[in-house]
C-alpha cells in the first residue's frame, strides 16, 4: 500500500518534559485515521513536528516516498491545527488567495471550495466578522484548496456549538467518501468512532496502540450478569478457563472473556452448575471503554 | 522571488494601518522636500526661499535630500515590526508554514519586501532631487550632477540595514511595541558603551569603535549636512571641516550588519517551536 506519512522513533522534548516519546507509525493512502489521546498526550505536538512548525528532538519522519523536502510535501497536504489562523483584516476570499499563492494553486479553486463549506455568499466579508463555526469552515476550505492527498485535522470541532459540530462532521464525512486520506486528532471518541477506520492511541507521548479501530483490544467482549447467588457465580467464573477479569459492582457481575464463547453455551454451563441467571448480556467494549481501558488500566504496550 | 514579494505585499497593502504608514513614510518626506523648495512668503514681511541659499545645488542636494528623507524611516520601521508582530499575534506564521512556506522563504519574503520598499524610496528621492536640482542648481553639467550620487546608494543601504534590524527585533520579541522599545534601548546602550570607552580611554577611540555599532554605523552613512552648508558660507573657518562623505567601508559595515540580522532572524525562526 502506498504510504503517505512515515514516522520513525520520533521524540520531542520541551525542556525536561517529554511530549512525544519514541513514536512510530505509518499512514497509508485511502484510510481515515484517528489520533486519540487525552489532553496533553502529544497529539498536537506530533502533528506540529510533521507539519514543520515544531522541531523534533530525535527520530525522523518523511512524507510520501521520502524524496521531497517537508515544505514541498506540505503543498500536497491540507492541514488545520487547533484554531483557524487567518488575517483578520482580509476577506475570506483574500485569505484563501494568499494560501493559493503559498501553495501555488490556481485562484479558480477558491469559489469551488467555498461552495463546499457553504461560505460562498460570505466570501467578501472580513475574516474578523466570521463566527467561530464559519472560521473553522473557512479553514477547511483553505485546507482543501490544493485537493490534498491527505487532510490533517486537529480537533476540528473544538469549541463549536452542536450545529457547528454537525456541519463540520458532515463536511469531513463527505470528503472521506471521495477517497481522501484523513488524519483526525481528537479526544472526542464518538467523533473518531463515527469517521475513522484506523486509530493511533497516545498517552503521555507514548503510543499505546495503532491499527484498525475494531481490533483495538484483543478482546472477545464480556458478559454482564445478575443472579440471586452471586458468590457462587463469581467463584465459578474465577475457576473457568475462558474468563480473565471478573468485576462485581453491587449486584452486577462483569466477566471478561479471554477466548470466544457463545452466550447460549455459557448459559447452559451455568445452569448445569446450578446457577440461574436473572440478567445476561453479552457485549463488546465501545470505543470509549476500550480507550479508557487502554489509557487508564494498561500501562504496558499491547502490541 | 516575485512570488514571495507578492505574498508579502498582499499582506501589507490590504491592511489599512500599514497602508497609511507606508503612504506616510513615502509621501511625507517627498512633500517636505517639495515644500521647502518652494518660495514661501512669510506673512508678507519677507520671502523665504531656501533655494537661494544654494542648498539645492548639485551635488549638495543629494546629501541634503537623502539626509532628510532618512529621518522618515521610522514610519516604515513601524510597518516592519508590526508585519512580524501581526504574524505572531494572529498565529498566521504557523498557518503559513503549515500551508507549505519554508522558514527560509518566510524570512526571505520579509527581506524582499524591505528591499523593495527601500528601492522604491531611493528611486523617489532620486527623482525629486533630480527635478528640484535641475530647477535650482547653478550647475547643470552632467559631470557635476552625477557627483556624490553615492549618497543615494548610502541611503538605500541605510534603509535596508535599519529595516533588517527592525525585522530582527520583531522576530526576537514577537511583539511590535516591544521591538520598537528594543530599538530605543539599543540606541541608549550604544551611547552608554560610548561613554564607558570615553571614560576608560578617550573620545577619539570611543568614536572609532562606536562607528561600528549598528545604529551609529547606519547614522554615519549619511552625516548631517548642516555643517557642510555652513562650511560653504564661511570657507575660512577651518575648524568646521569634517568628513561628510558616504564611504565604501561605511557601507560595508552596514551591509555586514544587515547580513547578520537577516541570518539571525532565520536562525531564530528555525530553532523556535511555534
Amino acid at each position: 500500500m502506498e504510504s503517505i506519512l512515515t514516522i520513525n522513533n520520533l521524540t520531542k522534548k520541551f525542556g525536561y518534559l517529554t511530549a512525544v516519546k519514541d513514536l512510530s507509525f505509518t499512514i497509508n493512502k485511502g484510510n481515515v485515521y484517528g489520533i486519540l489521546g487525552p489532553n496533553g498526550s502529544g497529539k498536537s505536538t506530533t502533528l506540529g513536528v510533521v507539519l514543520n512548525v515544531v522541531n523534533k528532538t530525535s527520530g525522523d519522519f518523511h512524507w510520501f516516498d521520502g524524496n521531497i523536502s517537508t515544505h514541498h510535501a506540505l503543498k500536497k497536504v491540507g492541514a488545520i491545527i487547533e484554531r483557524p489562523n487567518f488575517y483578520p483584516y482580509m476577506s475570506g476570499y483574500q485569505n484563501l488567495k494568499l494560501v493559493c499563492k503559498i501553495k501555488g494553486v490556481d485562484y479558480s479553486k477558491i469559489d469551488e471550495k467555498l461552495e463546499i463549506v457553504g461560505l460562498l455568499e460570505r466570501r467578501d466579508s472580513k475574516f474578523r466578522t466570521f463566527s467561530l463555526g464559519m472560521k473553522q469552515r473557512l479553514a477547511i476550505a483553505s485546507a482543501l484548496l490544493n485537493d490534498p492527498e491527505i487532510l490533517i485535522l486537529d480537533e476540528p470541532t473544538n469549541g463549536l456549538d452542536p450545529q457547528g459540530i454537525h456541519q463540520i462532521r458532515e463536511i469531513i464525512k463527505e470528503i472521506a467518501t471521495k477517497g481522501t486520506t484523513i488524519l483526525l486528532a481528537s479526544h472526542l471518541l464518538d467523533e473518531v468512532e463515527k469517521v475513522c477506520s484506523h486509530v493511533v492511541v497516545l498517552r503521555k507521548g507514548e503510543k499505546l496502540y495503532s491499527g484498525r479501530v475494531d481490533e483495538m483490544i484483543s478482546s472477545h467482549g464480556f458478559f454482564e450478569l445478575k443472579c440471586n447467588n452471586q458468590n457462587e457465580l463469581v467463584k465459578l467464573l474465577k475457576n473457568h478457563k475462558s474468563f480473565g477479569n471478573v468485576k462485581t459492582e453491587d449486584d452486577l457481575v462483569t466477566a471478561f472473556l479471554t477466548e470466544p464463547m457463545k452466550s447460549e453455551e455459557f448459559n447452559k454451563y451455568l445452569f448445569e452448575n446450578g446457577i440461574i441467571l436473572t440478567h445476561l448480556i453479552q457485549r463488546k467494549e465501545s470505543l470509549e471503554e476500550q480507550f479508557l481501558q487502554l489509557t487508564d488500566n494498561n500501562p504496558i504496550n499491547q502490541n | 522571488m516575485l512570488r514571495l514579494l507578492n505574498l508579502e505585499l498582499q499582506k501589507l497593502l490590504l491592511n489599512r494601518t500599514s497602508k497609511i504608514l507606508i503612504f506616510v513614510s513615502f509621501v511625507l518626506p517627498f512633500f517636505v522636500i517639495l515644500l521647502s523648495s518652494l518660495k514661501i512668503n512669510v506673512f508678507g514681511f519677507f520671502t523665504l526661499e531656501l533655494g537661494e541659499l544654494g542648498i539645492f545645488n548639485f551635488p549638495v542636494i543629494w546629501h541634503l535630500t537623502t539626509f532628510f528623507a532618512s529621518q522618515f524611516k521610522f514610519f516604515f520601521a513601524i510597518v516592519v515590526v508590526s508585519m512580524i508582530g501581526n504574524e505572531y499575534s494572529n498565529k498566521t506564521i504557523k498557518q503559513n508554514l503549515i500551508d507549505g512556506l519554508s522558514k527560509k522563504e518566510f524570512i526571505l519574503s520579509k527581506f524582499y519586501t524591505i528591499t523593495f520598499f527601500s528601492l522604491v524610496s531611493t528611486i523617489l528621492i532620486f527623482l525629486i532631487s533630480f527635478c528640484i536640482g535641475l530647477y535650482y542648481s547653478s550647475y547643470n553639467e552632467f559631470s557635476i550632477i552625477i557627483q556624490e550620487t553615492e549618497f543615494l546608494m548610502a541611503y538605500f543601504i541605510k534603509l535596508i540595514g535599519f529595516f533588517s534590524l527592525c525585522l530582527f527585533f520583531g522576530m526576537l520579541v514577537k511583539r511590535s511595541a516591544f521591538a520598537l522599545a528594543f530599538l530605543f534601548i539599543l540606541y541608549i546602550v550604544e551611547w552608554i558603551i560610548f561613554g564607558l570607552i570615553t571614560w576608560k580611554f578617550n573620545a577619539d577611540i570611543a568614536e572609532k569603535i562606536q562607528n561600528f555599532f549598528p545604529l551609529k554605523s547606519m547614522y554615519k552613512l549619511i552625516d548631517q549636512p548642516f555643517q557642510r552648508i555652513a562650511m560653504t558660507k564661511f570657507p575660512d573657518k577651518v575648524d568646521l571641516s569634517y568628513d561628510y562623505g558616504a564611504h565604501g567601508y561605511e557601507m560595508l559595515i552596514v551591509l555586514g550588519w544587515t547580513a547578520l540580522f537577516i541570518f539571525l532572524s532565520y536562525r531564530l525562526l528555525k530553532k523556535r517551536d511555534l
